[in-house]
């Protein structure tokens, strides 16, 4: 093994660790907009993990986290569940539903998986809502712990960590390599023998169990939960032009794209909140004519300039 | 049960309309737009705007909206997407890189017209009922419906029987291969794109007589035109009235006999099953 591999692996356990003293740095707002910045380095890590290497664009990520959040506020609200045994329940849910939309979508192109996970997290919701008016009698959801901020944010930084280093062991595993060749080229990747449907579906499960398991820990900090708030689409695509801006090239571009997004859009948002869903367009615009490999391709092309140079 | 069939296949139409509109973009231009939904919605805005401030009706909307829907997504083509076609480097890289740029206009779309009206559409236009089989219905549905017929129909000889329409159809089959006979692909696929984008934000127009709308929807009916195009098959018309039929009928089955709220999931269940069983379509062939 490569000694630069290990050096990445080190510099994630030096960040994590700074990481974790924020909360006693700060407090209130800016503890708040850290939970923020750690739901979503945890959710775009997890969704360059697949998206990355495959380049099929999920927008499912609503869908899994309002699972999530949503088994979470059910089993605490109604069968008097704890905490921890509805968060195994989640990842367990989110990883299955994961594999069924898997099997049904990744065996054809990259279009339908797209179109698929498009209104996913509005037709679960209409399920739920459904469900919820016609059998369990229509009423809220209180999720009532003991947990702070404090708290969430340290269980959202162990999330992204065990995301990152799955995504680092994945990338140096046989399916890792098979990953990278499907996204070179899936009709190679079919002739040199690779299963490229089981490939696809295994890391797309992975998304969704990290997925569901965000929602989840993000459940008690709502204490009431409704399934309009669960299931916003935003989240998906907030997801997904985090992860992009940063570069989902690598496992570390969503954490250079969260950060910068998440406090222009805290400021676009608190000035500006009607021009909000325009300034969403123009950030995707962006990216797609400006960025198209994110800040990590600037960030490596600056590199590679500054080594020719010298 | 008449009423379902009734009310199910005048809904189809408009809904065939607007999968007609999505088979141009995506078929011909190979443009997967994923602002298809907003598009509608502004042909839709467009009619209960000016059917509110100045009592125009409806269907002169559609008139007008030809025009501005033409040229509006003829420059969103030329400007916009035809940077993305010339720096892709396969059909794949196309689609996500279309994928993503038509979906941050689809939220400008919506920011805008969250700003020009943030409340639902809704105005009352030729509302009365009508008897068609001994069921009842509104005369608005039966008219969109007649209004969508008649403009699909004139698509379909036009794209049979012209020459452009040869072209665009030639194109649809293998641009590569329409390059070589002739035909300026770059032009033909401007074309199409722009007329599907017409035939998309025409087809809001009349939804908006019978179906009220607000900014945000336009998502649902993207899905909705996109299941249409992959049941029936990208490209080709006759799987995409069919199409169109089963949609409206099921989706008007679920909502009078189970939950109004349950459309969007009767959809997603038509789509799994076709994925599973027809992913090439009703009519396709099983690639080779």
């Amino acid at each position: 093994m490569k000694r630069a591999n290990w050096q990445e692996l080190i510099w994630v356990v030096i960040i994590v660790a700074l990481a974790a003293f924020w909360p006693m740095m700060v407090n209130g707002y800016w503890l708040g907009i850290g939970v923020d910045m750690m739901m979503y380095i945890a959710l775009a890590t997890s969704w360059v993990l697949f998206s990355g290497p495959t380049h099929y664009i999920s927008l499912a990520s609503a869908a899994f986290f309002g699972v999530g959040g949503f088994i979470v506020g059910t089993g605490m609200s109604d069968y008097d569940a704890s905490f921890w045994s509805m968060l195994a329940l989640s990842a367990l849910v989110g990883g299955v539903l994961a594999a069924l939309i898997g099997l049904a979508t990744l065996r054809l192109s990259g279009v339908y998986f797209v179109i698929f996970t498009l209104g996913l997290a509005e037709m679960i919701r209409n399920l739920v809502s459904w469900v919820q008016n016609n059998f369990l009698g229509s009423r809220g959801l209180y999720v009532l712990t003991d947990f702070t901020d404090t708290h969430l944010y340290w269980m959202l930084l162990a999330t992204a960590a065990a995301v990152y280093v799955l995504g680092w062991i994945i990338s140096r595993s046989r399916l890792g390599f098979a990953l990278r060749i499907i996204g070179g080229d899936e009709t190679v990747a079919r002739h040199v023998g690779i299963n490229t449907a089981m490939a696809k579906v295994i890391l797309f499960t992975t998304t969704g169990i990290f997925g569901a398991i965000v929602g989840a820990i993000i459940a008690p900090r709502w204490s009431y939960i409704e399934p309009n708030q669960v299931f916003s689409p935003q989240l998906s695509f907030f997801v997904v032009i985090m992860a992009l801006l940063g570069g989902s090239g690598r496992l570390w571009g969503p954490v250079v794209g969260v950060i910068p997004f998440l406090l222009i859009w805290n400021w676009v948002d608190a000035n500006f909140p009607h021009q909000s869903i325009l300034v969403l367009g123009l950030a995707f615009l962006v990216i797609v004519y400006f960025l198209p490999h994110g800040f990590v391709g600037r960030i490596e092309q600056l590199r590679a300039h500054l080594r020719s140079r010298s | 049960m008449v009423d379902i069939l009734v009310s199910g296949l005048l809904l189809s139409g408009t809904y065939a309309l607007v999968a007609m509109g999505l088979n141009l973009q995506y078929g011909v231009a190979k443009i997967m737009n994923l602002a298809n939904g907003e598009v509608l919605v502004l042909g839709a805005l467009a009619s209960f705007w000016l059917y509110t401030t100045s009592q125009i009706s409806p269907i002169l909307t559609v008139i007008m909206v030809i025009p501005v829907a033409f040229i509006g997504n003829w420059l969103i083509y030329r400007f916009l997407l035809t940077p993305l076609v010339r720096r892709s480097k396969s059909q794949g890289a196309l689609e996500v890189d279309s994928i993503l740029a038509t979906f941050g206009m689809s939220f400008i779309f919506i920011g805008i017209m969250v700003s020009i009206e943030g409340g639902f559409f809704f105005y009352k236009y030729l509302s009365e009922p009508i008897q068609i089989l001994g069921s009842t219905t509104s005369l608005n549905r039966l008219v969109a419906f007649l209004i969508a017929v008649l403009i699909g129909v004139g698509l379909y000889l036009w794209l049979n029987l012209s020459r452009p329409g040869v072209a665009v159809r030639a194109v649809s089959v293998s641009s590569e291969a329409s390059g070589l006979v002739g035909i300026n692909v770059p032009q033909v696929s401007a074309l199409a794109f722009a007329l599907g984008g017409t035939i998309t934000a025409v087809g809001g127009a009349l939804i908006s007589t019978f179906i009220t709308l607000d900014a945000s929807i336009g998502v649902v009916f993207t899905l909705k035109a996109l299941i249409i195009v992959i049941m029936g098959g990208v490209g080709d018309i006759r799987g995409a009235i069919v199409a169109a039929i089963i949609l409206g009928v099921v989706e008007t089955a679920v909502a009078t006999l189970i939950d109004p709220g349950l459309t969007l999931a009767a959809a997603y269940f038509i789509f799994v099953i076709i994925l599973l069983f027809r992913p090439q379509g009703l009519f396709g062939r099983r690639p080779v």
